[in-house]
């Protein structure tokens, strides 16, 4: 038996997370967020991280896109390790490898849509690749509202630039912070789609984190989050197969 | 409410502390420039409080030409022996003594230069003993005619001991006596301020100093053991009768203090005119600052709509948090204040040599601090309290940033005001100071209200510089965001380059056509001249004219005697010329009537703009006292570098210094002008005061004192410049506090420290830039209309003064990147976690 090169390893997944800990304060106030977790997010998926409020599930997300950094443990984005990157190096790997979607507040109100949906290759001094553009706009569905602010643009379709934001680098992984909190249940099933599809048509990597079941249902895969530590995961969810799930870890918990 | 009020105060630290530092700057300012006057006023006070002690009362003559400050320096009258043999004989009087005491007594130092005074008179005159507060620290009093004492700082400047021969000019031209003694004053002064005093025996003192043995400047009276002074002053009163000023010791002291503080005050208004401009632009940055607080409220002032709080309540509100910041800002101002008077004071002591009387803290200061501190932030938070109050009730429960209003009615009320205010300018130049201030004041808020309208496309302009790169875009749509917020922070600026550019565009261009002028009009090669105080110019001796006609290379030497006189009872300037039809030549002079000949001894040639005409009979009371009748020979067109009346020679026995002051040289075609020049200094060696310059280097002298004016205008409207940067870095600051989430996103996406720190800077330099341009251009206006106003004087073109422009453009760029270090740091600093959380 040969021992695996962790470099080949590390590949395998798109992002991980290694025996991470993220601790708040000392003492009387402190606060265990993240509890041992250890996550593998493959490369070519859609998944998402589920959780009741509290579970810890957005920080994970944090840690892994190297917005927070971690107590203990290590993170991985593709082959390069997070934990150790100065701010410059955040910055960089936030610009070259790694794409988000907020809840809210996704877009710079003084940029039109195309100009926000390319702001980050921009920032990156990168040339657009004008064929991709064309396909992630078409994808979303934006093509005729691409010289419109994002004041004249309504929820759903202020969502979607941002998607095509995402999209358009190419990145390693996606990050979608709740991306459908805000929005009526027929924008989000579009917004949802949207990322379905792009993980089946580009094998673009997408992390999500929500509280809506069926939001989760459009992933390959759920993790579930209690009290810091992964709990629980689904392969092929269903709607009521979540819940379920749900359930029983607000029962155990 | 009230509690609330403060409350939400508190919560907005930064933004109030940036608003009450302009108040707290315009404060000091203010309370500074009444402490370091109270005190140099009180140095004045004890000055001359004892240069009279032991004087019981003063008798002096009515001064030959009473004039104004404005006008010129007033030309004290003499009394005679026969005057004091007069006082000596009134009861009462136990000793009287005849003093001599006259500016212009100049002594040459070891290094061969006249000690200067920058202004303060160089006293000449009678060593009457160890009186008026005098003692002689070193030596003997001056015996003999060729004996001088000097006072200690006198000495000590000139780098000359008892025993050094020392060369003195006076109204006579240089003497060589011995110094035979130092004193000091009462009080161990070893001067008072930076007065100098050369004290002779009387009879020298009498020739040297008033041009005639027997006179003296005034009479110090002791009255006798037991005689009242005021008794005794009004026997002598009585007993001179009229032409005759007679006071009491303690009423003469207070006499010359107020003369200085006059000064003082004038000197105190100049620096309150600069505070009321740093106050001025204070109100642009407080306004705004509660413009955005408001704004930025909306939703906490319409919860408190909806929970019952009537409109008055809210415009209360937002007053008492102005009242709260005025108050905080007027105590700290005062405070800064006083210790920026006690430095200035400290420092005008030790430059001037005052005794400082201590500093104190004058009761206008502390009054002026509160009331302009107070006044100046309650008109600016009047405007967005009454918005605060028009907030509906129901935008607490909606989603919705306060929308763009339409920038119409702003822009129309903008271009009305600045209409008013250029109205007002053109009809105060020619009619009233005053009127033209009001009209600067009014075209600036006009200017300013219409700047929103203008911001738009000046940014985008501007911005185009920028755009190259990501951040440097961002920064431009940034700036263009808010046009308001951004043309009022750009409009505070505006007000302090607009000034400078404006007093800097009139005098560009009146230096410009003197220049002008002097190329057009002035044929000679050479000008002997010096400089000196108003009063009296630095002299040369009259008998070297004819050597220097000799000198190799010389066809013509013009040279001017000059005096205050009154002439047809008004103050007037008496100038003799030695060589009229010379002067004629070089200056291209045109008769208009009679000849322009040498006019005889008791003759006059006056230029047409005079009022007089050919045969005129003028009337002229000298300086000196002397009474003469001209008659008017020749009229000559004026010109814009010659006029005057030019009178015979017979003028000269009238004035104080009967020695020439100027002299033009006009050399031959083919002659060597180094070589002239050269053995004109050589003659001139008795008169380290002249210089021998060419046309283009005595310009340039001239420019060098303009120069320095505008150097002292910069320096005092930089405090407005100042207070506008600061409302560059409150806005850019509440602009990073309001777009954290912004800042967050462009980070999460890959914004880097360093770019977002770019994008800031960028927004910071295009407001400043935008100002400074706005600055330029209304500078530019003012000064045209100034100099178009003041066309008669001989300003014939508005030449602008392109170079300073630029370096003021630059310097408003250089301001922006200044103003975003903090703003963009606390950018850089986002916690892009805590941005983009939204719980």
């Amino acid at each position: 038996m040969t021992i695996a090169a962790p470099a080949r390893q590390i590949t395998a997944a798109a992002a991980r997370a290694d025996g991470v800990w993220k601790v708040y304060g000392t003492g009387e106030a402190q606060v265990v967020a993240l509890r041992e977790v250890s996550v593998e997010l493959q490369r070519g998926r859609f998944t998402a991280i589920m959780g009741p409020s509290g579970s810890g599930k957005s920080t994970l997300m944090h840690c892994l896109a190297g917005l927070d950094s971690v107590t203990r443990g290590q993170v991985y984005v593709g082959d390069t390790q997070l934990t150790g990157l100065n701010d410059a190096g955040l910055t960089k790997l936030r610009r070259e490898k790694v794409g988000f979607i907020f809840q809210q507040f996704n877009l710079l109100p003084t940029l039109t849509a195309e100009e926000n949906i390319l702001l980050p290759l921009a920032i990156a001094g990168r040339k657009p690749d004008r064929a991709w553009f064309q396909t992630v706009i078409d994808t979303v569905g934006l093509g005729d509202r691409l010289s419109h602010r994002p004041s004249q643009l309504s929820g759903g379709q202020q969502q979607r630039v941002a998607c095509a934001r995402a999209l358009v680098s190419r990145p390693e992984v996606i990050f979608a912070d709740e991306p459908t909190g805000n929005l009526d249940s027929r924008s989000g099933g579009e917004v949802l789609n949207f990322l379905r599809q792009s993980v089946i048509d580009h094998g673009q990597t997408i992390v999500m984190v929500t509280h809506d079941a069926t939001a989760a249902s459009f992933a390959d895969r759920v993790i579930f989050l209690a009290d810091g530590s992964v709990v629980d995961s689904l392969d092929d969810p269903t709607a009521e197969r979540v819940l379920d799930t749900i359930k029983r870890i607000g029962a155990d918990h | 409410m009230l509690r609330a009020t403060l409350k939400s105060l508190l919560a907005r630290k930064l933004r109030l502390i940036l608003s009450g530092l302009a108040v707290l700057l315009g404060v000091m300012f203010v309370s500074g420039s009444f402490v370091l006057t109270d005190s140099l006023g009180r140095s004045f006070d004890n000055m001359f409080a004892n240069s009279l002690s032991g004087t019981d009362v003063i008798v002096t003559a009515d001064p030959a030409i009473n004039v104004s400050e404005m006008e010129g320096e007033p030309v004290p009258g003499m009394l005679t022996s026969a005057d004091l043999a007069a006082v000596r004989e009134t009861t009462g009087v136990a000793q009287a003594i005849g003093d001599v005491q006259a500016d212009g007594a100049r002594v040459i130092g070891a290094n061969g230069k006249v000690v200067a005074t920058f202004g303060p008179p160089r006293f000449g005159g009678n060593w009457t003993g160890e009186v008026g507060g005098r003692e002689l620290r070193e030596g003997v009093a001056p015996s003999a005619a060729n004996e001088i004492v000097v006072n200690a700082a006198l000495a000590k400047k000139a780098g000359i001991k008892v025993g050094d021969q020392v060369g003195v000019l006076t109204t006579q031209p240089k003497q060589t006596f011995k110094l035979v003694g130092i004193f000091g004053y009462e009080g161990r002064l070893d001067s008072r301020g930076p007065v100098t005093e050369v004290l002779f025996t009387e009879p020298v003192a009498q020739k040297l100093m008033l041009g005639k043995e027997g006179k003296f400047t005034s009479i110090s009276v002791t009255t006798a053991g037991g005689s009242d002074p005021v008794a005794v002053r009004d026997a002598l009163k009585t007993k001179l009768g009229k032409g005759y000023v007679v006071q009491t010791g303690s009423e003469a002291a207070a006499a010359i203090a107020s003369g200085f503080k006059e000064a003082l005050d004038v000197f105190n208004k100049i620096l309150l005119g600069f505070a009321g401009v740093a106050l001025f632009v204070g109100i642009f940055l407080i306004l705004n600052t509660f413009s955005i607080i408001v704004a930025q409220r909306t939703k906490e002032l319409a919860l408190s709509r909806a929970l019952g709080a009537s409109r008055g309540q809210m415009i209360g509100s937002v007053l008492v948090e102005a009242v709260v910041i005025g108050l905080i800002a007027s105590v700290l101002g005062l405070a800064a204040g006083y210790g920026v008077g006690a430095l200035l004071s400290q420092l005008f002591a030790s430059f001037s040599e005052v005794q400082l009387a201590g500093v104190g803290l004058p009761l206008a200061a502390v009054i002026s601090a509160f009331a302009v501190g107070l006044i100046v932030t309650i008109i600016a938070a009047i405007m967005p309290a009454i918005r605060a109050s028009r907030v509906p009730p129901v935008a607490a429960l909606q989603e919705v940033a306060t929308p763009d209003r339409p920038l119409t009615k702003l822009t129309v009320s903008g271009a009305i005001i600045t209409a008013i205010g250029s109205g007002l300018i053109a009809f105060g130049i020619a009619e009233n100071v005053w009127l033209m201030f009001a009209g600067v004041l009014t075209a600036f808020i006009g200017v300013a209200l219409l700047s929103a309208f203008l911001a738009r496309p000046a940014v985008s302009v501007l911005g185009r510089v920028f755009s190259w790169s990501v951040p440097g875009k961002l920064g431009r749509l940034n700036s263009g965001r808010n046009p308001r917020r951004t043309a009022i922070t750009a409009a505070a600026l505006m007000v302090g380059i607009a000034l400078v550019t404006g007093v800097n565009t009139i005098v560009t261009s009146a230096e410009k056509s003197l220049r002008g002028s002097v190329a057009e009009e002035f044929h000679a090669e050479l000008i002997v001249s010096g400089q000196g105080s108003p009063g009296l110019q630095p002299t040369f001796d009259g008998t070297l004219l004819p050597r220097m006609k000799q000198v190799p290379g010389v066809t013509a030497v013009s040279a001017e005697y000059g005096d205050q006189a009154m002439i047809d009872g008004k103050p007037g300037w008496v100038s003799v010329n030695t060589d009229f039809p010379a002067a004629v030549k070089m200056f291209s002079l045109s008769p208009v009537a009679g000849s322009l000949a040498q006019p005889g001894p008791d003759e006059v040639i006056v230029d047409d703009d005079s009022g007089h005409h050919l045969s005129d009979v003028i009337s002229v009371q000298h300086a000196n006292g002397l009474q003469k009748t001209y008659t008017v020979t020749g009229v000559y067109k004026q010109g814009e570098i010659y006029g005057g009346m030019v009178f015979g020679s017979g003028a000269i026995e009238g004035m104080r210094q009967q020695l020439p002051s100027m002299a033009f040289v006009d050399l031959s075609d083919n002659a060597n002008e180094a070589a002239a020049r050269k053995s004109l200094e050589a003659l001139l060696v008795d008169s380290p005061e002249m210089l021998v310059q060419n046309a283009d280097e005595y310009l340039d002298a001239q420019s060098a004192e303009t120069a320095q004016f505008l150097l002292m205008i910069q320096v005092l409207l930089g405090l407005a410049i100042l207070i506008a940067v600061l409302g560059v870095v409150n806005t850019l600051a509440l602009s990073v506090l309001e777009r954290t989430r912004e800042l967050g996103l462009l980070r999460a996406i890959g914004l880097g420290r360093m770019a977002t720190m770019r994008m800031i800077t960028v927004e910071a330099m295009v407001i400043t830039v935008f100002g400074a341009a706005l600055g330029l251009a209304v500078g530019v206006g003012l000064g045209t209309a100034v100099v178009r106003g003041l066309a008669d004087e001989g300003l014939k073109e508005v030449v602008l003064p392109w170079e300073q422009m630029g370096i003021y453009l630059v310097l408003g760029a250089v301001v922006g990147v200044i103003a975003a270090i903090l703003p963009a740091i606390r950018a850089a600093r986002t916690n892009v976690l805590a941005a983009i959380s939204y719980e």
